[in-house]
């Protein structure tokens, strides 16, 4: 019984080290803030997603038809909206790059804490 | 060392309230270090679990019966392999079980996907903390597989119907797919919390609702193998209410696997696959409870007990909680495209969405009505088998149909001059076969026979998938055929593993029909010198033998089998004694066919003193395709979770290019 409960007070005081790590690692860190999207990084995360939404789309769109399951009609008539939408999400995209550039040209860049590892 | 194990659960339970709090106090205050806390506390609740289960299976393995566990599961007799499952053979074992695979899963998915979805990882912690509290708190407060008493001299043994190879493998397969549909739980839920309802949520747990439902589907597949051999009935699968626990969650999952294709092509049915996502959890909840808390009768249920309650309290507190944050963030998932067209890739899917729940809800209300009727009127009132088969055909049926027609069809719309063209030579074919069958008697079961039509169209559509692809990366330019072959399901594991997966339910939709819709019974009082026939078979009945083995008393009727002039050998069907368990186990006899996969199939219902047998003789054609249909679905799954190095690089690129570093 007492080896049972020196192996339990071993394996406490493991668990509460493994808890306390971060805070052992970094007593006092320059910035103890999460690193989260602001609101610009999450719009251009959804147009990443469109831009690469649209082009798969279009990858598959491409070989279905190569392989005869989509027909020349269908692909005419498909083709066309999937590429509009994948220029516009990188218009979108670089019209956004440009004006984020500008911002941290001007010193309004984001603001970044230390990075969760 | 009942009191290491005592105390690591409550080290674990510590570990998991703390992943909780602190990591929603992180997440909400947006504090860096106690979000990395909260992870790691996740982790030491995984190692803490570990030395609670080795605790127990220590236990087990030394036939330690001071734990009163060891003593109720197991006995000195037991062979060492029965020992090891009796871990999960119980109660209190498999709850351990439940949170061992919980904590780890969790752990791992944590650290698998913080590098690139790091922000929403954060109320992701939290989500897992709160469902591990709960097994957590059930393992040292309700149902502690460390409770110890004056060890008696050997225990009680293991119901002997669990002593089967098969139990090795199926319960913790059903409990991998149980517990591997927290992980997208637990980022749906995440992402809702934190307003995060981007794709990311489903990337990072597509995988792990592909391992869940990879081990559901084989799980439930060696559970039917175990009821074939052991229970000894004639049949594999009788809509058992905890066969249809694991069942449920694994239609959600089916459902959600393909909607999810869905919003990641479309960016549609956003708030369809939370739903969804929701309802396999919960679904999954709902068979640990039916499994474990006694309150159906079940053959698979081996237990009585007082976890009832908490498990439903549990599940209502999910359903509560989770409904209101999908109405909370509504504005945040509406869909911005909507359904172009009701002839469509994506229509199709939700077609195949549609019938796939109608099954589980239907399944559901037969699973519960009993305990509703018992609960208003007092007195259960169980739905039958007709039941279950009347609502598998008719969404069944079009399921299969649907699985044929879907891969053909392009994405948002397609003409119906397209269609025509394409499905030309599945129909052909599909019109064919039927007709053939038709010849060869198999209008005697219109449901069979639609089945083998419907089988031979989708056979055809994934031959045709698979032929024109392999012909196009040929002409793309592969060196040769097999190159092109390999090339095609490397370039898209997800398309082609799911063929391959479609091809497995068409073996096992075969499998079915043959063996339930085109089977044959006879029933015969046997003395020693005397035969039976049943189909084209010749069975007689030569000799009675008793057998003492390590745990049982054996006794084996010895049969001569023939078909026409042709001696097939013999076969042994009987039953077995066990003496600590004081119970009686049929053991069936079977004769497999390899070339049509037929079985002979034969249970001797009762062995009078005079060594006459009452037998029960099955002929189940194709029923062997059941089984390689589970080879064929785990190939498929495999293909489809082999990891992907293009999309690991897409996503980490795409993480960069946000100007978020995807490593510290």
């Amino acid at each position: 019984m007492t080896l049972a409960l020196v192996f339990a007070a071993l394996l406490a005081a493991a668990c509460v080290v493994a808890v306390a790590l971060p805070f052992l690692r970094e007593p006092e860190p320059v910035s103890d803030a999460l690193d989260e999207l602001d609101a610009g990084e999450r719009r251009r995360l959804e147009l990443f997603e469109a831009r690469d939404r649209a082009l798969a789309g279009l990858k598959e769109l491409e070989f279905d038809h190569r392989t005869g399951t989509v027909s020349d009609d269908d692909y005419r008539a498909l083709v066309g909206p999937l590429r509009r939408e994948a220029a516009g999400a990188l218009q979108e995209l670089e019209r956004e790059g440009t004006e984020q550039a500008a911002e941290e040209v001007d010193g309004e860049g984001r603001p970044t804490g230390e990075r969760i590892s | 060392m009942a009191e290491l194990g005592r105390a690591a659960l409550v080290v674990s339970l510590g570990l998991c309230v703390y992943a909780l709090v602190a990591g929603a106090v992180a997440a909400h205050l947006g504090r860096r270090r106690l979000a990395l806390s909260a992870q790691n506390a996740l982790l030491a609740a995984f190692g803490s679990t570990l030395v609670a289960s080795a605790v127990l299976l220590s236990a087990l393995l030394r036939n330690d019966f001071s734990f009163t566990y060891v003593a109720s599961t197991t006995s000195e007799a037991l062979p060492t392999a029965y020992t090891i499952s009796a871990f999960w053979g119980g109660q209190e074992g498999s709850l351990l079980l439940w949170l061992l695979v919980l904590t780890g899963f969790a752990a791992a998915a944590v650290r698998l996907n913080r590098g690139w979805a790091r922000d929403l990882i954060v109320w992701v912690v939290p989500v897992f903390g709160a469902v591990a509290t709960f097994f957590a708190f059930l393992l040292v407060a309700v149902a502690n597989p460390f409770a110890t008493q004056a060890a008696p001299v050997d225990g009680l043994g293991m119901t002997p119907s669990l002593q089967n190879p098969y139990m090795l493998a199926h319960p913790p397969l059903l409990y991998l797919g149980y517990v591997g549909l927290t992980v997208p739980f637990a980022f749906a839920m995440g992402a809702l919390i934190s307003g995060r309802t981007d794709e990311r949520w489903l990337v990072a747990t597509r995988r792990w609702t592909l391992v869940a439902w990879t081990a559901l589907g084989i799980g439930q597949l060696l559970g039917a193998h175990w009821a074939y051999e052991e229970v000894g009935w004639g049949g594999y699968y009788a809509w058992d209410p905890v066969e249809n626990a694991a069942l449920m969650p694994w239609l959600a999952a089916t459902a959600f696997l393909h909607s999810v294709m869905i919003q990641e092509k479309r960016g549609m049915l956003r708030i369809w696959n939370v739903l969804l996502v929701l309802l396999a959890f919960s679904l999954s909840l709902f068979g640990t409870f039916l499994t474990r808390s006694g309150v159906v009768n079940s053959i698979h249920s081996f237990t009585q007990s007082s976890i009832g309650p908490w498990f439903l309290a549990f599940i209502g507190v999910v359903v509560t909680v989770s409904l209101s944050l999908v109405f909370w963030r509504l504005p945040k998932l509406r869909s911005p495209t909507r359904l172009e067209s009701p002839i469509s890739r994506e229509a199709a899917f939700l077609y195949n969405n549609l019938l796939l729940l109608a099954l589980c809800l239907t399944i559901f209300w037969g699973v519960v009505y009993p305990l509703l009727s018992e609960a208003i009127r007092g007195e259960a009132v169980v739905l039958g088998r007709e039941y279950y088969d009347f609502f598998l055909r008719a969404f069944g049926l079009p399921l299969l149909l649907l699985m044929g027609i879907g891969p053909l069809i392009a994405w948002r719309r397609a003409s119906l001059r397209s269609l025509l063209t394409t499905f030309r030579w599945p129909t052909g074919v599909a019109l064919v076969t039927g007709v053939f069958l038709l010849a060869l008697g198999a209008g005697s079961s219109v449901p069979g026979l639609i089945a083998y039509t419907f089988a031979a169209f989708v056979i055809a559509t994934i031959i045709l998938e698979f032929t024109r692809g392999t012909r196009a990366r040929k002409a793309l330019g592969a060196t040769s055929w097999p190159g092109a072959f390999s090339s095609l399901i490397s370039r898209n594991r997800r398309r082609y593993g799911g063929y391959v997966v479609h091809a497995a339910i068409v073996l096992l939709a075969i499998g079915v029909a043959g063996s339930s819709a085109f089977d044959t019974v006879a029933e015969a009082k046997l003395e020693r010198g005397q035969s039976m026939e049943v189909g084209d078979y010749r069975l007689e009945y030569r000799t009675l033998d008793e057998r003492i083995a390590a745990n049982a008393t054996e006794i084996r009727a010895e049969l001569a089998v023939s078909r026409g002039d042709r001696d097939l050998g013999t076969l042994e069907a009987g039953k077995n004694a066990y003496t600590i368990e004081d119970q009686v186990s049929n053991e069936v006899g079977i004769r497999s066919d390899p070339l049509t996969g037929e079985d002979l199939f034969v249970i001797a219902e009762q062995i009078d003193a005079d060594g006459t047998v009452y037998f029960r003789v099955f002929v189940k054609p194709l029923v062997n395709l059941i089984w390689i249909a589970g080879l064929v679905f785990l190939l498929g799954a495999l293909i489809t979770l082999w990891p992907d190095a293009r999309e690991q690089r897409r996503l980490v690129e795409r993480t960069r290019e946000i100007g978020v570093p995807a490593t510290r």
